[in-house]
């Protein structure tokens, strides 16, 4: 990118102060003082009692020991259900970001386009946007569930069907349809508006100048779109990394749809809570999702300071 | 959780002013903090004793209904007046929550299983030892005061009913084929093969939920192994990589190629249901799967005979057969008020009465009773010969989630199962794996 000229910094004037009455003072105290302690105790409080409880063996009943680092050993080298958890979420945010978002993306672009029945196929992709990823999981099972369901009985499939939940090696990407399903149809939605706003003199431009369709395209709209693109992208690693329900209402998130939330829960929801241990991974979790955020977060700073 | 509506602390008047509006916000706030405030009042029973609160984890609608009826027998016969107030909860989150419902303010009587999940509650010290009025108890065997007993020798369960685990099938199915109920396991699988001659799936089998192997599993341990093998096993006293547990696993894996394939993406409900059309020949099930898949006009037609027999040392001595009952909760605060505790402990009794057993089992006829004063006569025959089983066992097992830690039931064993149903082969792999976290989780104690 080109050096440009500093813009001058504006110098505040310091000229009228305003004197805050104690009142005023009192006022701006609670509006602020509330949000910082609902942040405190919502979300710090946890996530550091989080860290914490990782590093004992507490049950949830009863006295809190220290184990040091047993929790991360044992997570790390003892827990079968852990990696394959950690491949599922990078599978996941793989196969959203790299296949359903683009698809999101060419959907809009062909809706926008006017293709015919495009209002039509506009409100078909985002009907399964206003269905909660739970109930799109109940959706997928009377869709793919060996004996009962529906793609089996279209595709006949004899005396030993395919076993499109039950079988490990098959289930996760029956998910990831049934998940990317809804997701095409949100990223499409957000792409939608984000072309409706792009100023069609600048493709006028680029046609004049004699850019291709596809050269206008990759030249011209998609950079016009960039806040577009931060906000799907934010979106595909939040999807990802939360991924839950889904899993949870098939099978619980086993047997092949291990992700790290479902471990979370499993050990820290129940009878005989491993709390200590369900923090651990919970931890991991946090981690992974910090490396996206402070990526993000650098790279917007960075790119507000180009603007 | 009580929702608050923000709609109570409307701005008065028709401009908005900036003070008005922080007047709103805090009124908001206190309406946040409020419904807190009047819960830490605690909202106990009135001060004369005779309100019971209980806590139920029967929200399915005939259990519910079948549990109203009995404690409404109890009002009515109570001379003293004494009320039961149910607090109904989704029987999932009930089980999920039990930890904190616990150690938070539970209810005075609470429903609950019996075996290592009632003993695991009760070594935390979250349970009253009732063993004055068990002494008091009639008509119970003592296998039944064995599963209320906790480790401290002490009981703290007042057991309600039990539901045998069993090979179920269909009569008709046999009679009309000529098949046999078969006594040991070489008759099992020779009746397996007839079946699959027959164009029959031999044995349904489903395991997506994660828990209904586990009573295969556990059939076939306790009869190759025996009982006692099977409580120290799940006590985690015994090693899961002895020869003894790879026997369970390989005689599981000769039976694998009877059973109905891709079973980790079956519900049991879709298991049962392939029973009923008559596509699949037997199912190893508790008493009341079967009868919620079967048509009114077909539950004539269940039938079951007990798990065959493997080792005739053990022959057919243990019979699954999980027990639910009431406990007392030992942080409940009204029950440390004399009259609560004689009022549950008044409750307790007359539960353990067959004739209580009795109005319980008819609203829901899928269970059966535990007091053998209980009034049999107007069981269906899947009932009585459900009776016959259990009061001729030697030993009565819990089914495998509630006779070890849970944690280590549903964190380990469940996906543990269901790998080996995907690849029975690797049994090695497997029980090493089981055998390595058994050892961090029962040693987190």
């Amino acid at each position: 990118m080109r050096e440009r000229e500093a813009p001058p910094v504006p110098t505040r004037t310091v000229g009228r102060r305003r004197r805050f009455t104690r009142r005023d003072a009192g006022v701006i105290g609670v509006l602020l003082g509330i949000p910082v302690l609902l942040d405190v105790f919502v979300v710090w409080g946890p996530t550091l009692a989080s860290v914490v409880l990782s590093f004992t063996s507490w049950d949830g009943i009863g006295d809190i020991s220290w184990v040091g680092t047993d929790n991360y050993e044992n997570l790390f080298t003892n827990y079968p259900a852990f990696w394959p958890a950690v491949r599922h979420n990078v599978l996941w945010l793989a196969f959203l970001g790299l296949v359903s978002t683009p698809f999101g993306l060419l959907l809009a672009v062909l809706v926008d386009r006017g293709v015919r029945f495009s209002r039509f196929y506009q409100s078909a992709l985002y009907m399964p946007v206003v269905l909660s990823l739970a109930v799109v999981g109940f959706i997928a099972q009377l869709v793919f569930s060996r004996d009962q369901g529906a793609l089996n009985a279209v595709l006949g499939g004899g005396t030993n069907p395919t076993d499109w939940l039950g079988d490990p090696d098959l289930n996760i990407w029956m998910i990831l349809l049934a998940a990317a399903w809804r997701h095409t149809g949100y990223v499409m939605i957000l792409y939608l508006a984000g072309l409706k706003a792009v100023d069609p003199a600048l493709k006028e431009a680029a046609a004049i100048d004699g850019a291709s369709e596809r050269q206008t395209f990759f030249r011209v709209v998609l950079p016009t779109l960039r806040p577009v693109n931060i906000i799907v992208g934010v979106i595909t690693v939040i999807e990802a990394l939360r991924a839950f329900d889904i899993v949870y209402a098939v099978n619980k998130g086993r047997n092949g749809l291990e992700l790290l939330s479902v471990l979370v829960t499993d050990n820290i929801i129940g009878e005989a809570s491993r709390i200590g241990f369900g923090s651990a991974i919970a931890v991991v979790l946090l981690l992974v999702s910090m490396g996206f955020v402070v990526t993000f977060l650098v790279q917007e700073m960075r790119g507000e300071k180009n603007r | 959780m009580a929702q608050v509506s923000f709609d109570g602390s409307a701005v008065p008047g028709g401009r908005v002013s900036r003070r008005s509006l922080l007047r709103g916000a805090a009124a908001g706030a206190g309406a946040v903090a409020l419904p807190a405030v009047l819960a830490a009042c605690g909202s106990g029973p009135g001060g004369d004793g005779r309100t019971i609160r209980l806590g139920s984890n029967s929200s399915d609608p005939v259990p519910k209904k079948a549990f109203a009826a009995a404690f409404a027998a109890y009002e009515k016969q109570s001379k003293e007046g004494r009320k039961v107030k149910v607090n109904t909860v989704d029987h999932n989150t009930f089980q999920e929550n039990i930890n904190r419902y616990l150690q938070g303010k539970p209810d005075d009587v609470f429903m609950w299983f019996a075996g290592y999940r009632m003993q695991f509650f009760a070594k935390k010290g979250l349970l009253h030892d009732i063993s004055d009025i068990w002494g008091s108890y009639e008509g119970f065997s003592p296998a039944l005061k064995a599963q209320s007993t906790g480790e401290d020798g002490k009981q703290y369960l007042t057991p309600y009913y039990y539901y045998p685990w069993a090979v179920f099938h269909r009569r008709s199915v046999f009679e009309e084929r000529g098949y046999q109920a078969p006594g040991t396991l070489d008759e099992y699988i020779a009746l397996a093969r007839q079946m699959q001659k027959d164009k029959l799936v031999p044995i349904a089998f489903c395991d997506k939920d994660g828990w209904p192997a586990m009573g295969t599993f556990d059939y076939i341990n306790m009869r190759t192994n025996g009982y006692e093998f099977h409580r120290r096993l799940m006590a985690g006293e015994e090693a899961w990589t002895s020869n003894e547990v790879r026997q369970v696993f390989d005689t599981w894996r000769s039976l694998l190629p009877y059973c109905q394939p891709a079973a980790n993406g079956r519900t049991w409900q879709e298991a049962a249901t392939s029973l009923q059309k008559k596509q699949a020949g037997m199912a190893v099930f508790g008493l009341p799967h079967p009868g919620q898949q079967f048509p009114e006009e077909e539950q004539d037609d269940i039938d079951f005979f007990p798990f065959p027999v493997i080792n005739p040392e053990h022959g057919q001595d243990a019979v699954e057969a999980p027990i639910d009952g009431f406990l007392l909760a030992k942080k409940s605060k009204s029950l440390k008020q004399d009259k609560v505790m004689e009022s549950a402990k008044d409750l307790l009794k007359w539960l353990s009465t067959g004739e209580a057993e009795d109005i319980y089992l008819a609203g829901d006829p899928n269970n059966i009773a535990v007091s053998d004063r209980a009034d049999t006569s107007k069981y269906t025959a899947l009932q009585k010969k459900a009776v016959e089983l259990v009061s001729g066992a030697k030993q009565i097992s819990q089914f495998l989630d509630r006779d070890t830690r849970p944690d280590f039931s549903s964190v380990v064993m469940i996906p543990a199962i269901q790998s080996f149903i995907n690849d029975p082969k690797d049994v090695d792999g497997l029980v090493n794996g089981i055998e390595r976290q058994k050892k961090t989780i029962f040693a987190a104690d």
